[in-house]
């Protein structure tokens, strides 16, 4: 068993540096003479180490990490795809990352024109008028969005203070809206795993400024009734804001401009294959059709005689949500990953995406319970009914499955499933993986039965096994002390 | 676990066992299976007015926060504040030493209404089937 | 033919489609409306090879300058950042892994953000960091939101020296939650007036925001700023926009705050036209049900084994929703890394060494323009490494000038602030040698 992973501070030996201060040529000034009141002694506790131990302590901690360039991670509703290459040599040119914010705007003439080609590039794909780039992430997008429904509602002199949300729907929906000063309602699903018509008529009011609604839903179905439900919402004076999230199943197929939709925020880190991370940065771009045009963000950017810049002088938008103008490096990447499919390629992930999540449904339905077990889109929903029987939870086959060599599945969401395991393989995985995954799936149903305490003692084969998160919580330790 | 039979209880799973004027409130053993790992409870202060079927705190697991209902109305005249440092034992046991509030009840007939521990533990019952 | 992305032959999918019980890939969008899907292809142009796509990408790159000598600082600095950051944070495992929710196989992540956490706590000199926020901006907005969720108040003090965009962004979060934002002005010295901001406090005073080095690089008073607050049972937040500067300045913990907060861009994140950036936020222990964002905490596994957790979830959206303390969910993961590794290799010394270098080159700068008659250090204050340089005239005329003589010469106020408009705001890193710092000097004489 490898030794337990020492912290870097538990590394750190006096006297020792990874850097060396370059010569400027200008004289040093006493710090605490100058500073006076303001100097500080020292930074008690921080690390001292040469680069190749900083390198090997980060090299080794990355071995303990999952990741998708490892295997497939069907992580539902995150959408882990494959994220090219190219699109991190592109960010890092340095006529991208070597670009000041504030630079003026005859020497950031590169920056702007990739910022508004993919506005319309995005305006394309979605059918919507506009979008602001700047959110940084799918809840902030969330955010911007919303309070722009809020600003279009102010401008009407209309007082609508209430959001309706469907109850399969992400936390950071009602979270975001909050922020805007919103009441959150709740909306039903009904029996076919889509929203429930009679539970929207009940709750639509004046109040309502809008319904979030996610299409594909978290259950991976396709809210077929969209049309109906935006007629529904626009007569009330409503807005249709749709969470964007599962964008992939819907690529050159469906554009949600044409189902009603007025303002939606998309997520460049899931749909158009900028890295995680390991939990962001992401982009959170927000489409407005175009009667919530004027009130996006500010700086919009326009162009006046062949060159563009950044217009900040505009009454009726909700402001800024963010320093600078977004996270720019993941629109380049976007950009990129964009122009290398073209159209035919965005439809062929959509495709290859549904394909391989309704193949793997097929193949584990006769061994999973399906809560819903029509053709499903981008993402599977199955349950541990079946398995706990044997006392086999969904989060016993989740950490089982890591004992095959896979990420586990989103486990118990949507809130709506009990024991909800949410697959979602993407277009990125080769049929033999997926193949791969399905066995290890069905090995563990076989255990679940046979040998219920090898799936219920899971994992056997990580460096750390089941971690005690109620001693993490009780008495939190947020940070390392000497 | 047994649920006790001097103790009135409520759907949303808390209980209160009444001295004279006196109330003690806590949650059952059902809500603790149900929360797992209790991590935090979040309790009013002395003094505080509760009305009946209104929130008056919470209980966080790892994974879950739960609102506690107050299952009567009156005044908090002491609370258990050993439950901040030690909230597992909410887990261990919660029908005793678990106890979240004593509440000065303003009228202590309305605790009739409740179920007894028999109706409780047939309520829970058909939860579970459900 | 499939993309170079896209794996599945013809035949495999034609096996696939077998296997659902459909007869083609459109049967198996027959969920969505014939009247609603779309008709023929996008209008996009490609697929396009690789070669095709980077040489576009880099002649976007060639429009954009980046040969200048740039002295723009205010919020975003361009620092020298160590070959092995990137190289080390872009690894697969870092970079093309999710949120560590298992944290089983994501240990690599959990323990570089306990990590993190650690370093911020040292710098901010308080007890608890969180994960990351987007930037020092929303940072700056989560902890209005922050101190009104812990005192239930509604009147913040945002001193004018606060970077614009970051009193922007309050203004925003702000706007439907009744929220009262209070101006306060500056002095000759730069520095916020703290005898206004004493005298605007009262009974409703959730927070005092107050940046240093502020705006226009001036070192602020938090001791102060906490003296206020406190006197009003409020909270006192400090913000940085430049995070160097706390190797070398009183921690916001020394002087009493209550939080800090602010922009970790410094630590090893290219400017990037501004983001992806690193937002920062630190608090006091009894702060920490109130706190933002992700938090990893450290426990033991089955076997006694030390490992670590996302902890105290139950504040985040995805339990609470609309009662979460935040909305946040995707944070800037892969920028605390590198701010991770970044630290880790300068450490105690070596950021201090670095510290104390900006601060030198900044004192050079402001010997070189205080000797020149033709314009003169606008703010006494104490600076770190940057300055406002009035130039007595339109000084974005003069900085239009020296950008046809290769240089770009900080940034003019007068688009933030209308009284500065003969003003530059100047910043100089250790990316700046000597003599650039002359050409800046001479060229700006040449123009006057």
């Amino acid at each position: 068993m490898k030794p337990e992973m020492k912290l870097i501070f538990e590394k750190s030996r006096e006297g020792r540096t990874g850097y060396q201060v370059p010569d400027t040529g200008v004289e040093s000034v006493d710090p605490r003479a100058h500073l006076g009141r303001w100097f500080r002694e020292d930074i008690a506790g921080f690390p001292e180490l040469s680069e190749p131990e900083v390198v090997r302590h980060f090299v080794n901690l990355s071995k303990l990490n999952y990741s998708i360039d490892e295997g497939m991670y069907p992580l539902g509703s995150c959408t882990m795809k494959y994220n090219p290459k190219i699109n991190e040599t592109t960010a890092a040119m340095d006529g991208f990352a070597g670009v000041h914010p504030y630079w003026p705007e005859r020497q950031i003439q590169g920056a702007l024109r990739l910022m508004r080609d993919l506005e319309h590039l995005l305006c394309e794909i979605t059918g919507l008028a506009a979008f602001s780039l700047q959110p940084a992430a799918g809840a902030h997008g969330e955010l911007t969005g919303m309070l722009m429904v809020t600003a279009h509602n102010k401008s009407r002199g209309e007082k609508r203070d209430v959001v309706l949300i469907p109850d399969s729907a992400h936390g950071t929906n009602p979270s975001s809206a909050h922020i805007c000063g919103l009441k959150v309602q709740q909306i039903a699903s009904n029996t076919r795993g889509r929203l429930d018509l009679e539970s929207l008529r009940a709750h639509i009011s004046p109040s309502v400024a809008a319904l979030m609604i996610t299409n594909p839903n978290t259950l991976g179905l396709f809210e077929d009734e969209i049309a109906k439900i935006a007629g529904m919402l626009h007569e009330a004076g409503a807005q249709l804001y749709m969470d964007g999230a599962n964008m992939n199943a819907l690529l050159g197929k469906v554009r949600p401009g044409d189902l009603g939709v007025d303002v939606l925020h998309l997520n460049l880190h899931k749909t158009f294959s900028t890295p995680h991370g390991g939990g962001g940065p992401g982009a959170g771009p927000v489409g407005a059709a175009k009667h919530l045009e004027r009130f996006r963000p500010v700086p919009v950017i326009e162009e006046h005689d062949g060159q563009l810049r950044f217009a900040s002088n505009r009454p009726d938008s909700v402001g800024k949500v963010k320093g600078f103008y977004g996270n720019f490096g993941m629109l380049v990447r976007a950009y990129t990953y964009i122009l290398s499919l073209g159209a035919s390629g965005l439809r062929e992930i959509a495709e290859a995406a549904v394909l391989n999540a309704n193949y793997v449904r097929a193949k584990l339905s006769d061994r999973y319970h399906l809560p819903y077990s029509c053709l499903n889109m981008h993402e599977v929903i199955l349950s541990d009914k079946k398995q706990m029987v044997h006392g086999v939870t969904t989060l016993n086959i989740a950490k089982r499955l890591m004992d095959y060599g896979f990420h586990p599945p989103t486990i118990y969401f949507p809130l709506i499933v009990s024991g909800a395991m949410m697959i979602e393989p993407t277009e990125s995985e080769p049929l033999d993986e997926i193949d791969r995954f399905i066995a290890a799936m069905r090995a563990i149903a076989d255990e679940a039965e046979t040998n219920p305490d090898i799936v219920k003692n899971a994992p056997h084969s990580t460096t750390v096994q089941k971690l005690d998160e109620a001693r993490a919580a009780r008495t939190p330790i947020l940070r390392w002390k000497p | 676990m047994t649920y006790p039979e001097n103790y009135r209880y409520t759907k949303e799973h808390e209980w209160i066992a009444l001295e004279g004027d006196v109330g003690t409130i806590g949650i059952t053993d059902f809500a603790q299976r149900e929360l797992g790992d209790i991590i935090l409870v979040d309790l009013p202060k002395a003094g505080a007015h509760l009305d009946e079927h209104q929130t008056m705190g919470t209980v966080e697991s790892v994974k879950a926060v739960s609102e506690i209902y107050s299952p009567i109305t009156g005044d908090v005249i002491e609370v258990n504040d050993s439950l901040a440092s030690a909230p597992e034992k909410v887990n261990q046991d919660p029908h005793g030493a678990a106890w979240f509030v004593k509440v000065k009840v303003s009228n202590p007939a309305a605790a009739d209404a409740l179920m007894t521990a028999d109706q409780y533990a047939d309520y829970i019952q058909q939860k579970a089937g459900s | 033919m499939a993309g170079r992305y896209i794996p599945l032959t013809e035949d495999e999918k034609r096996r696939m489609l077998e296997a659902v019980g459909v007869a083609s890939i459109d049967a198996l969008f027959e969920a969505i409306p014939a009247e609603l899907r779309q008709r023929g292809e996008l209008k996009i142009a490609g697929p396009q090879s690789e070669l095709e796509v980077e040489r576009h990408l880099a002649s976007l790159a060639d429009l954009n300058t980046h040969s200048c000598l740039s002295f723009v600082g205010a919020g975003a600095y361009q620092h020298h950042i160590p070959a092995h950051v990137g190289q080390t944070a872009l690894r697969s495992e870092f970079s093309t892994a999710y949120t560590p929710y298992q944290p089983e196989i994501s240990q690599g992540t959990l323990q570089a953000v306990f990590e993190f956490q650690t370093m911020m706590c040292q710098l901010t000199g308080l007890d608890i960091s969180n994960a990351s926020l987007y930037d020092g901006a929303t940072a700056t907005a989560e902890a209005m939101l922050m101190s009104n969720r812990a005192n239930d108040r509604k009147t913040f003090l945002i001193p004018r020296s606060l970077h614009p965009e970051y009193r922007a962004v309050c203004r925003t979060y702000a706007a439907n939650l009744g929220f009262n934002l209070v101006e306060i002005g500056f002095g000759a010295d730069g520095r916020s007036d703290l005898a206004e901001a004493a005298s605007a406090a009262g009974a409703d005073l959730s927070a005092i925001i107050l940046q240093s080095p502020n705006f226009f690089g001036c070192l602020e008073d938090w001791t102060e700023a906490a003296r206020i607050a406190h006197a009003h049972d409020a909270l006192a937040v400090a913000v940085t926009a430049e995070a160097l500067s706390l190797a070398l300045i009183k921690s916001p913990g020394e002087c009493g705050c209550d939080i800090a907060v602010g922009e970790a861009q410094s630590f090893g994140i290219p400017v990037s036209f501004g983001g992806p950036y690193l937002g920062f936020l630190a608090a006091r222990q009894k702060l920490v049900r109130n706190m933002p964002g992700r938090l990893v905490g450290q426990t033991i596994d089955k076997n006694g084994r030390r490992g670590y957790v996302l902890t105290l979830a139950t504040r985040e959206q995805h339990i609470r929703r609309e009662k979460a303390t935040s909305n946040i969910c995707t944070n800037q993961g892969l920028c605390a890394l590198m701010a991770t590794i970044y630290m880790a290799t300068l450490g105690r010394r070596g950021l201090r060494d670095l510290a104390c270098l900006n601060l030198s080159q900044a004192a050079y700068l402001r010997k070189a323009i205080e000797s020149s008659r033709k314009m003169r250090v606008r703010f006494s204050g104490t600076c770190f490494n940057e300055l406002v340089v009035d130039l007595g005239r339109s000084s974005k005329e003069v900085q239009e000038r020296l950008q046809d003589r290769g240089v770009i010469a900080g940034l003019p106020l007068g688009v933030f602030f209308p009284e500065l408009a003969t003003t530059l705001l100047l910043c100089v890193t250790e990316t700046a040698r000597r003599e650039d710092i002359d050409t800046l000097v001479r060229e700006l004489e040449a123009v006057l």
